[in-house]
């Protein structure tokens, strides 16, 4: 057996996780893993619980998407308990949902990936990472650092707490809001808007054109994609049906109740993550590159591979141009980047939308909750992807137990697919260098995992 | 010349490096008088130097060294051990850095029941055996930090308030520590109280507490304990709304959980709100379990399995 060489930590992502590559005789790669390290025991620990407070608590398995375990988590208590919010309170939820997905693409896009593409993936590990942007590009860094932080402010101001939010509450939202708050509110959204639109052009004409290259080459595999679509089939973070669509571009429709028929998640021994797969394809599950089995991908990518359409026209006037160079399911997986900007743009547009709609100010924000036995699954787009809760509760509405499908798991298989072509391609004849590591990592920074 | 920095995290979420990023315009006055020499979730430097081949886990020295999460396995302890022995001033970074925080829950269970649950939900496919291919043990149970090394300056929260990080980070770069408060969250509080007794019994959170108009003020809102609906401030530590003041849940018209840990260090906020509910005569047994009152601060051997296996 030959030399195996390890990357640990994986840096500039969200995660805990390593790689390992094992080289032949040769020098060639014969095989690759990546090792996911957290493993935490939400399922276990909420049990006995009283669900209301499940919000509270789960939000801590992501402090990057908070917003999106506390939602699906008051959607899944919701249905426990047999109640609907009322309208101002829904469209609360779902303001705070768009407003933290437009907030996170920004800090993903600048903090996370781009120093890979504006310092370049071969620059050197010192100066790869945003504080060497905001040495090289100080205004656009400061432009980057205002924006984010005026949509992170929204939701801080507005809801208390924008880490480890606390204002969505089962049966709708913890608070109504004003007048006042909502014009603020809407003029920083337009704002943030002419940002998306800034940020989607500056990548689209200095960013990716630079690497073309690396986007035709870097991790490509050919999978099957989930997400969310509204009835009328465009991109929907907060509520939907599923979209599970197979690697031709064929898709099945489901209601979240039923993820289980369509989702299931296989185990492999050098990873705390499990990895899901497509139970409804009646394939099983296998990473073999040649031959996939079950294999489907979440996130950006995948929402806007499984939507007909965006629901605003600026993201739609993006969609299209992005069918027209990729098609559609598009496959390469540094797409995530591009589709991430197309969804940044969406946010904004929905955010805007959304504070345009005088219901959202009216004061009934929550309806009365009784605590009883019931099982609920709470589904919404998180950054990363499809997020589960799935709650079941006894008479006094404790939590008997407790499902989770988080987004990025969705992802783990696939990201390890990316990470062997990686390897396969860029390592030959045992000759590696940082700029090649680098490189494989960046198959898996596409997914932000 | 710069400080130099490192950065880690352990049993976490990311939540911390996020509030240090919400320090807005505040964190690029920091990046200039810093010098980041380590962080896996800003920069690359490696473990085992940055081709893997290293000999041992090196992480560089520095003055200032950043440690969110918990520990919960054995390269956690590698690491934290890493951390001390090359920082001068170590900051436990965040309520799990400093209490165990919510994953410390766990410690109500054991590994095995951890492990069984998690591996046989209803999505998942029967497995043979637990991964452990380049996975590392767990640890007994989920701990703070200073269960294992010495830690410097404790900066809990869950997270810490942006305006906190950047007062203990200023204060490091300027030379001038910086104290932070010891009082409770009631103590910040503008809520009012009217100080009668009568709640007989909590009611739990399920429907909105009174508060008047939107809009108005949260000090004409009443104190939510005083409307029967538990709320930790009491025994939590202060400080949460930063330079705002006013905590960040009450903000939002919901009760405070404890998200600070403890007020004193080294006290049990379970068994202390316990004592304050029943000296004011309230009927503990209208709560429906205890457990979630040391949802932030169930480490140093403060949640433990029963002996059933089940809850402590």
């Amino acid at each position: 057996m030959g030399q195996v060489i390890n990357i640990q930590p994986i840096t500039r992502i969200e995660g805990h996780a390593s790689i390992s590559i094992q080289l032949d005789d040769q020098g060639n790669v014969s095989d690759s893993k990546v090792h996911v390290m957290a493993l935490r025991g939400f399922e276990k620990f909420v049990e006995g619980k009283p669900a209301e407070e499940l919000p509270r608590i789960v939000t801590r398995i992501c402090g990057i998407c908070p917003w999106q375990h506390h939602l699906a988590s008051n959607k899944a208590v919701d249905r426990c308990f047999g109640v609907t919010p009322p309208p101002a309170g829904r469209l609360l939820r779902e303001l705070m949902q768009t407003v933290a997905h437009a907030e996170d693409k920004v800090l993903h896009f600048f903090f996370l990936a781009a120093p890979d593409f504006v310092m370049g993936p071969d620059a050197d590990y010192s100066v790869r990472n945003v504080m060497g942007i905001v040495k090289a590009a100080p205004e656009l860094a400061e432009r980057v650092v205002k924006m984010r932080y005026a949509a992170k402010m929204v939701l801080e101001k507005f809801a208390g707490k924008a880490i480890h939010p606390i204002a969505g509450v089962p049966g709708g939202f913890s608070k109504p809001m004003t007048e006042q708050e909502r014009v603020e509110i809407l003029s920083k959204m337009r704002e943030v808007l002419d940002f998306a639109l800034f940020t989607m052009e500056f990548a689209k004409t200095q960013v990716f054109p630079k690497y073309l290259n690396e986007v035709t080459e870097l991790g490509v595999i050919k999978t099957g994609f989930i997400g969310t679509v509204d009835e009328a089939g465009a991109v929907n973070f907060y509520d939907g049906k599923l979209r599970l669509m197979k690697p031709d571009g064929t898709y099945t429709d489901f209601d979240s109740q039923d993820y289980c028929d369509h989702i299931a998640e296989h185990v492999e021994p050098y990873s705390a993550g499990k990895m899901p797969y497509a139970r409804a394809w009646n394939e099983g599950f296998s990473l073999d590159m040649e031959n996939p089995k079950g294999i489907y991908r979440a996130n950006t990518l995948a929402r806007i591979n499984v939507a007909d359409k965006m629901a605003t026209p600026r993201a739609q006037a993006e969609l299209e141009e992005f069918r027209e160079k990729f098609g559609r399911p598009a496959q390469y997986t540094l797409l995530h980047h591009w589709a991430r900007l197309i969804e940044e743009v969406y946010s904004c547009e929905h955010a805007i939308e959304l504070l345009e709609n005088p219901e959202i100010t009216n004061p009934d924000v929550r309806a009365k909750v009784e605590p009883r036995a019931g099982r609920g699954v709470g589904c919404v787009e998180a950054p990363r992807g499809t997020l589960i809760h799935d709650y079941t509760t006894d008479e006094n509405g404790l939590i008997k137990s407790a499902n989770l499908i988080v987004g990025t798991t969705h992802n783990l298989g696939p990201i390890n697919m990316s990470v062997n072509q990686a390897a396969r391609m860029l390592i030959k004849g045992g000759k590696v260098d940082e700029s090649c590591l680098n490189k494989i990592e960046m198959a898996v920074r596409a997914y932000d995992p | 010349m710069a400080v130099k920095v490192a950065q880690e995290w352990l049993n976490s979420c990311s939540g911390c490096e996020i509030s240090i990023v919400d320090m807005g315009e505040r964190l690029l006055e920091v990046l200039t008088k810093i010098e980041f020499v380590h962080g896996p979730v800003l920069m690359d430097h490696k473990y085992f130097g940055q081709l893997g081949d290293g000999p041992r886990m090196e992480i560089p020295e520095a003055v200032v060294g950043l440690v969110s999460g918990g520990i919960r396995n054995e390269e956690h302890l590698e690491v934290l051990a890493e951390m001390r022995k090359k920082c001068k001033v170590l900051i436990a970074l965040g309520t799990c850095a400093t209490h165990g925080g919510i994953p410390a829950l766990i410690n109500s269970y054991t590994n095995e029941e951890l492990l069984d649950r998690y591996y046989s939900t209803e999505t998942t496919d029967k497995c043979d055996s637990v991964p452990s291919d380049g996975v590392p043990p767990l640890t007994g149970s989920c701990m703070a930090l200073d269960e294992k090394v010495k830690v410097d300056i404790y900066l809990p929260g869950c997270p810490p308030n942006p305006d906190q990080i950047f007062a203990v980070l200023a204060g490091l770069l300027g030379n001038t520590p910086v104290e932070l408060p010891a009082k409770s969250v009631c103590d910040f509080c503008p809520t009012h109280r009217e100080g009668k007794g009568g709640v007989k019994k909590l009611r739990r959170f399920l429907q909105p507490p009174q508060y008047g108009a939107p809009g108005e003020g949260i000090d004409k809102m009443r104190c939510l304990m005083e409307q029967g609906i538990l709320c930790m401030g009491s025994v939590t530590r202060g400080g949460c709304g930063g330079e705002g003041l006013t905590p960040r849940c009450i903000e939002a018209r919901v009760p405070c959980r404890g998200c600070y840990g403890p007020v004193k260090p080294g006290t049990n906020q379970r068994f202390d709100m316990l004592n304050a509910l029943a000296s004011n005569g309230v009927d503990i047994s209208s709560l429906p379990e205890s457990v979630s009152l040391l949802r932030f601060s169930g480490a140093h051997g403060l949640l433990r399995p029963s002996r059933k296996g089940k809850e402590a």
